[in-house]
């Protein structure tokens, strides 16, 4: 669950709300953000104002349209412009690529399992019981003689519905909160930040474990328990950029310059504030496959046959002695997945910085 | 750990040569497998007892400089050419091991921002006792030698400063505190990095002058690193002028100032106010024509609530009883230190904040309790200009965006037409038509304030309000924004509010001066007589606190240096 | 100070309400039919009863009772340590979780110190370390374990030491031995988090101001990083150990599992399975009870190392 923390800098500490649990942490980050509000020791730019000048250096953009005319086409491809732009950086990481190709390849297998195993994950073979891992069975086979790559890539398909559904409540609900909190202020924000507060007061995968007690165990029960869980979070971050982009000179620029709040709301904050919530959106990802195959693991997953990864493992637990694979090869292909989300995440992160 | 009570005294070379000798020095930041130049082939060699101040905007890699003097040059820095030498020792690309011994008790700094240059968890006592344990004092005597270290410094109390943490101390005293740290090492050479530049103009006077008495007395060397040609002026044995990271020019400040080779010199000295205008601060209006009044406020008054504290003052007095008036196409120069209440008069002046008491006037119409909705169409004609460039512009809308939000806002006009205004708007500023299209990253700062003035001006407004608009700007920049302003003016007839803390800068602008200190009007009237006949006080002090007199003074006293030809 | 602790107390006490109450209403108010939900975990076929008798059961579960009402009894009952009584298992829920508590307690705790060890320690040195590649290879480490499934490692573990090195128990509650296993597995996730929330605030210390100052004086790395970098990076890192406190406990519930130690965890583990409401309300009181206390102790942590907090609360 986790490097949630650290991520955007200060989703939790600077910034704890109008709240129960913490009033001093607050305070003395505030005081600290406050007393670090300098600038930074060591300037290499070297930027000389060549205002009146027209042999400008800079040059990223060829000779555009007319000013301001922001004509559909032009739109387009200075939005084109900027995804090159931005991707460039990404693709020289190659620790990047490659965990983008690993979650890229499991969404489509997880998708469309067939392109990549023959087998039917129901289908047993006597011949073939708990085999080791080898080149007819990547990942061996379980004590019915199923493959158990195969079980994993279909596997995928479970899990990939619940932690998609669970982070599409998770963003819903918490944009929502988040933006309104942040927005209006006030007492809504109170009564809002509040309530968030004592949600975060139950560790996640007990306020997991709590939902799914009231809701039955199962596919969607899980997605929303997770989903519910990982909106107090995103609820906080949301509302935390929205106010510290509220707060920008710009903000009031548009202001003083006549705009309306749901004009400053959609083309200034929304856009200002999205770059810190799509990292935890990625990360949010991880998070949900780690707390859903935890759940599925303690068996409170989709009945059998269908099998979620934590299903998989914790049923391989009792051939742990002779047939140790069943359990560590979809550990460590659940790990991986988790790695490479939060590697996506963390790369985000530092090149927005 | 039991390697810093005892320094290896590295001080081997006391013969009195030079205690640092730069040569050839080149260094560069490596980002990304680059390295990019900050500073090239620099030669400059500071004797014992010697003042030098090293002049430059920023990137001109004086700070750089600065740091390579220190051995403190961070880990993506490289020395790509030349020799440092401290002291005669050659330190150039050294270990931190072999660098460490020479910091503090060799060179001591003075840093830039006193507000972030102390530990906030430490005691004032335990952060000086550091330095003073390095030179191998005796435990018993080393808290005497923390409070003579304040007290020379110039901090009242000492015994009482030292116990207390850094946020209970003012900005000026932190950064006596940081005097003291510097000279608690009894170090040969004190490196000041723009060491004022965080305070108020008149605290900035009182410390620079206090650090030069001290280093005169000792018998220290001083290294000043400024942007200020000014300051350097004043105080400097010999001034060394940067520009992206080479020596322009160096010399006594007689000759630099007098007979500047270079035209990057002649530039900086001409945006040095006083020493322009040989000493003093001459406003440019002198004539000043009546107009109508625009904005009037009346007897404005704002009190904030306070967090309750132990001392029992529930509201804090901003603003008592300020009555202003700006004149059509005149300029009204409001004047003070932070913390006198300027913002706070202009956002009550912009409707961006209430009143406690007294009225704001628009054109006649009172505005004081006029709402969002109804203030809004008022707000075509008076308009906004940040004091930070960085941060007024959206980044992710481009300069074209930007300026016709206004327009778009108010529904002003189509998508050509729009267009057509923008091309104008950014003539008007004088940057190119091609830069509509960039984002603010792509600008610099003065161009960015330019942006934001094109759009102030988007909606034809009969009044612009500047706070403080160039000062987060390098000095030549400062100086082409307020020429830009000024014809802006003169073009448009738009009237100005115009807010700053420097009065060398208002006295270039204003028509109208009024002088604020702590929410209250100290002095208003005619920029002429604020300016040349103050009537009190803190109007004096403010003027004598721009740098650059005492050299302009001493000119002019003595008959040989007498040369007309410094001023433009 | 003792007014502004009394005033952090009482909002302790209100969080802890709160949590109860939210879980109150998601246990009972948020299934479609609780009491059916209820009885048949107790192990009753409702379609086999007879009006008259399901009325008799639900009068002896107090669930006849309007919702309000029975909150209130129940909230009473908490108040005074009385959980009522578990659906599945014929005992009190106060009596089933003193069983259990202490095994648990201890687990948690050693993890909890594990982890509080590995995150500084780690943390510490990936910032003081100059070699390069240590320091790479140290900075990096705490993403593999924050990523990893617990369960995953418990397993990899066990598979480790117990089956191929036969050096420790792979299960059991017994001795310190069958603590080794369980107790890293613990702490593995949060120890991961602490290291990495330290060395980026770390390492934004070092990029302070007043670190220059202090490198200025001529002071080595060592005394730097001790007296001037620890203590104002582990502010930030502080604030969250309460989070991470929370996080280690409640884990336990896998890793009970995966080492089949007889715990509160596995209780949950079977309270879920069995949807014993009573059981599940009682463990997220506990739970909420310890993230309050450990979030008090914070407080007082942070006004001790932050004279600025210090401060402000006295002044408060």
């Amino acid at each position: 669950m986790p490097d949630k923390i650290l991520s955007p800098k200060s989703h939790h500490v600077p910034d704890r709300g109008p709240d129960l649990v913490a009033a001093p942490e607050r305070r003395a980050a505030e005081a600290r953000a406050a007393a670090a509000a300098g600038p930074p020791i060591a300037p290499v730019a070297v930027t000389t104002d060549l205002s009146a000048a027209g042999g400008v250096t800079v040059s990223t953009v060829a000779p555009a349209p007319a000013p301001g005319d922001a004509g559909a086409g032009g739109e387009n491809r200075r939005r084109r412009d900027d995804l090159f732009a931005a991707a460039g950086p990404l693709l020289r990481r190659p620790g990047f690529v490659l965990a983008a190709l690993f979650v890229a390849f499991v969404i489509v297998s997880g998708l469309v399992p067939s392109l990549f195993t023959s087998y039917k994950p129901s289908a047993t073979s006597g011949s073939d019981k708990l085999k080791g891992p080898s080149l007819d069975h990547l990942f061996g086979t379980d004590e019915l003689g199923r493959d158990l790559f195969s079980r994993v890539l279909h596997g995928s398909t479970l899990t990939i519905k619940a932690t998609g559904g669970a982070v599409l409540i998770a963003i819903v609900a918490g944009l929502t909160i988040g933006v309104v909190a942040g927005f209006f202020g006030g007492w809504v924000d109170s009564v809002l930040m509040r309530i968030i507060d004592i949600l975060l007061a139950i560790p996640m995968l007990l306020m997991a474990l709590v939902i799914v007690t009231a809701l039955g165990f199962g596919l969607l029960p899980i997605a929303i328990a997770v989903g519910v869980t990982i909106t107090p979070t995103f609820a906080r971050t949301t509302r935390a950029e929205v106010l510290r982009v509220k707060e920008q000179p710009y903000v009031e620029a548009a202001r003083t310059g006549g705009a309306s709040w749901g004009r400053v709301l959609l083309r200034h904050i929304l856009p200002n504030s999205w770059g810190p919530v799509s990292v935890l959106a990625v990360l949010d990802f991880g998070t949900a496959v780690l707390v859903i195959s935890s759940l599925s693991f303690l068996g409170f997953g989709t009945p059998p046959p269908a099998a979620e990864w934590g299903t998989l493992i914790s049923n391989g637990r009792n051939f742990l002695i002779t047939s140790p694979w069943l359990s560590l090869l979809p550990g460590l292909f659940v790990g991986l997945v988790v790695f490479s989300l939060n590697h996506i995440a963390r790369t985000l992160e530092e090149i927005k910085r | 750990m039991s390697t810093d009570a005892a320094p290896d005294a590295p001080v081997a070379d006391q013969s009195g040569g030079p205690i640092v000798e730069l040569s050839g020095l080149s260094v560069g930041y490596r980002q990304r497998g680059r390295t990019t130049l900050a500073v090239e082939d620099v030669d400059l060699t500071i004797a014992a007892g010697e003042t030098v101040a090293v002049v430059g905007e920023s990137g001109s890699g004086k700070t750089t400089t600065a740091n390579a003097v220190l051995g403190l040059l961070p880990s993506s820095g490289v020395i790509t050419a030349g020799r440092i030498r401290i002291a005669g020792t050659d330190v150039t690309g050294a270990p931190d091991r072999v660098l460490r011994p020479f910091r503090g008790n060799v060179i001591g700094l003075v840093p830039q921002d006193p507000m972030v240059g102390l530990n906030p968890t430490m005691r004032i006592g335990g952060q000086i006792a550091e330095v003073v344990r390095r030179r191998g004092v005796d435990k018993r005597l080393v808290g005497a030698e923390v409070l003579e270290a304040l007290e020379r410094a110039g901090v009242d109390r000492p015994a009482v400063r030292a116990r207390q943490y850094p946020d209970a101390l003012s900005g000026g005293l932190r950064q006596r505190v940081l005097i003291a740290i510097a000279i608690a090492g009894h170090p040969r050479l004190i490196v000041a990095d723009e060491p004022t530049s965080a305070l108020d103009v008149t605290v900035q006077r009182r410390i620079l002058d206090h650090l030069a008495g001290l280093v005169a007395e000792t018998g220290t060397s001083l290294l000043i690193i400024t942007h200020d040609l000014g300051v350097a002026a004043d105080r400097a044995d010999r001034v060394v002028v940067m520009q992206r990271g080479r020596i322009v020019e160096q010399g006594e400040p007689a000759a630099i100032l007098l007979r500047p080779q270079e035209q990057y010199t002649r530039q900086l000295i001409a945006a040095a106010p006083a020493l322009s205008h040989a000493g003093g601060v001459v406003p440019r209006f002198t004539d000043v024509t009546p107009a109508p009044e625009v904005l009037r406020l009346d007897g404005v008054g704002k009190d904030f609530r306070l967090p309750r504290t132990a001392s029992g003052e529930r509201t804090f007095r901003a603003l008592d009883d300020v009555s202003l008036s700006v004149r059509a196409g005149q300029t009204l120069g409001l004047v003070g230190e932070s913390g006198s209440g300027k913002t706070t008069a202009l956002r009550i002046a912009m409707g961006l904040e209430k009143p406690t008491q007294g009225r704001v006037h628009l054109d006649g119409v009172d505005i004081t309790d006029a709402g969002w909705s109804k203030l809004r169409p008022l707000r075509r004609r008076f308009q906004l200009v940040h004091q930070n460039p960085y941060s007024s512009l959206d980044p992710r809308f481009t300069v074209a965006q930007s300026i016709a939000e206004p327009l778009v806002s108010f529904r002003v006009g189509d998508r050509a037409s729009r267009a057509a205004r923008v091309r104008e708007l950014l003539d008007q500023v004088a940057l190119p038509a091609a830069f509509a299209d960039r984002r603010p990253a792509e600008l610099s700062g003065g161009q960015r304030q330019r942006v934001a003035i094109a759009r102030a001006l988007a909606l034809e407004p009969e009044l612009v309000f500047l706070d403080e608009p160039v000062s987060a700007l390098d000095v030549s920049v400062q100086e082409q924004i307020l020429t830009l302003l000024l014809r802006l003016q003169t073009d448009l007839g738009v009237g100005y509010l115009f807010i700053s803390h420097d009065l060398a800068v208002v006295a270039q602008l204003a028509h109208h001066v009024a002088v604020l200190r702590a929410g209250r009007i100290v002095e208003s009237g005619p920029a002429e007589k604020i300016l040349t006949a103050p009537a009190e006080e803190h109007t004096r002090e403010l003027l004598g606190a721009v740098p650059g007199q005492r050299f302009a003074a001493d000119l002019a006293a003595a008959p040989a240096g007498a040369a007309p030809g410094t001023t433009r | 100070m003792p007014r502004y602790l009394a005033g952090r107390f009482a909002q302790a006490l209100l969080v802890l309400w709160a949590a109860y109450t939210v879980t109150f209403i998601i246990l009972n108010v948020l299934p479609s039919d609780p009491i059916t939900l209820q009885l048949s975990a107790g192990g009753a076929d409702i379609s086999q009863l007879t009006p008259a008798q399901l009325h008799d059961l639900k009068a002896h579960y107090g669930l006849d009772d309007p919702i309000v009402v029975q909150y209130f009894h129940h909230l009473w009952g908490a108040l005074h340590f009385d959980f009522g009584m578990s659906l599945t298992q014929n005992v009190s829920v106060g009596s089933l979780i003193s069983d259990k508590l202490p095994s648990t307690v201890t687990l948690t705790a050693v993890a909890v110190a594990v982890m509080l060890v590995f995150g500084l320690g780690i943390a510490f040195l990936a910032t003081y370390v100059q070699w390069g590649p240590a320091r790479t290879l140290l900075a990096r480490l705490p993403a593999v374990g924050v990523s990893l499934p617990q369960f995953f490692v418990g397993l990899l573990l066990i598979q480790v030491f117990s089956f191929s090195l036969t050096w420790l128990p792979a299960t059991g509650t017994d001795g310190w031995r069958s603590l080794v296993l369980p107790s890293i597995t613990l702490a593995l996730p949060g120890a991961a988090m602490l290291a990495q929330l330290l060395t980026r605030s770390l390492g934004d210390t070092w990029q302070e101001p007043y670190i220059v100052t202090a490198r200025a004086k001529g002071l080595s790395r060592w005394t730097i990083q001790v007296r001037h970098a620890l203590r104002n990076a582990s502010l930030p890192a502080l604030t969250l150990l309460g989070v991470l406190v929370g996080y280690t406990v409640v884990n336990a519930v896998v890793v009970e599992t995966v080492f089949s130690r007889n715990g509160i965890g596995q209780l949950a583990q079977q309270a879920v399975l069995g949807q014993d409401v009573p059981v599940v309300q009682a463990i997220v009181l506990i739970a909420a009870g310890l993230f309050v206390v450990v979030n008090l102790l914070v407080d007082l942590l942070y006004s001790l190392l932050d004279p600025r907090v210090a401060r402000a609360g006295r002044a408060a």
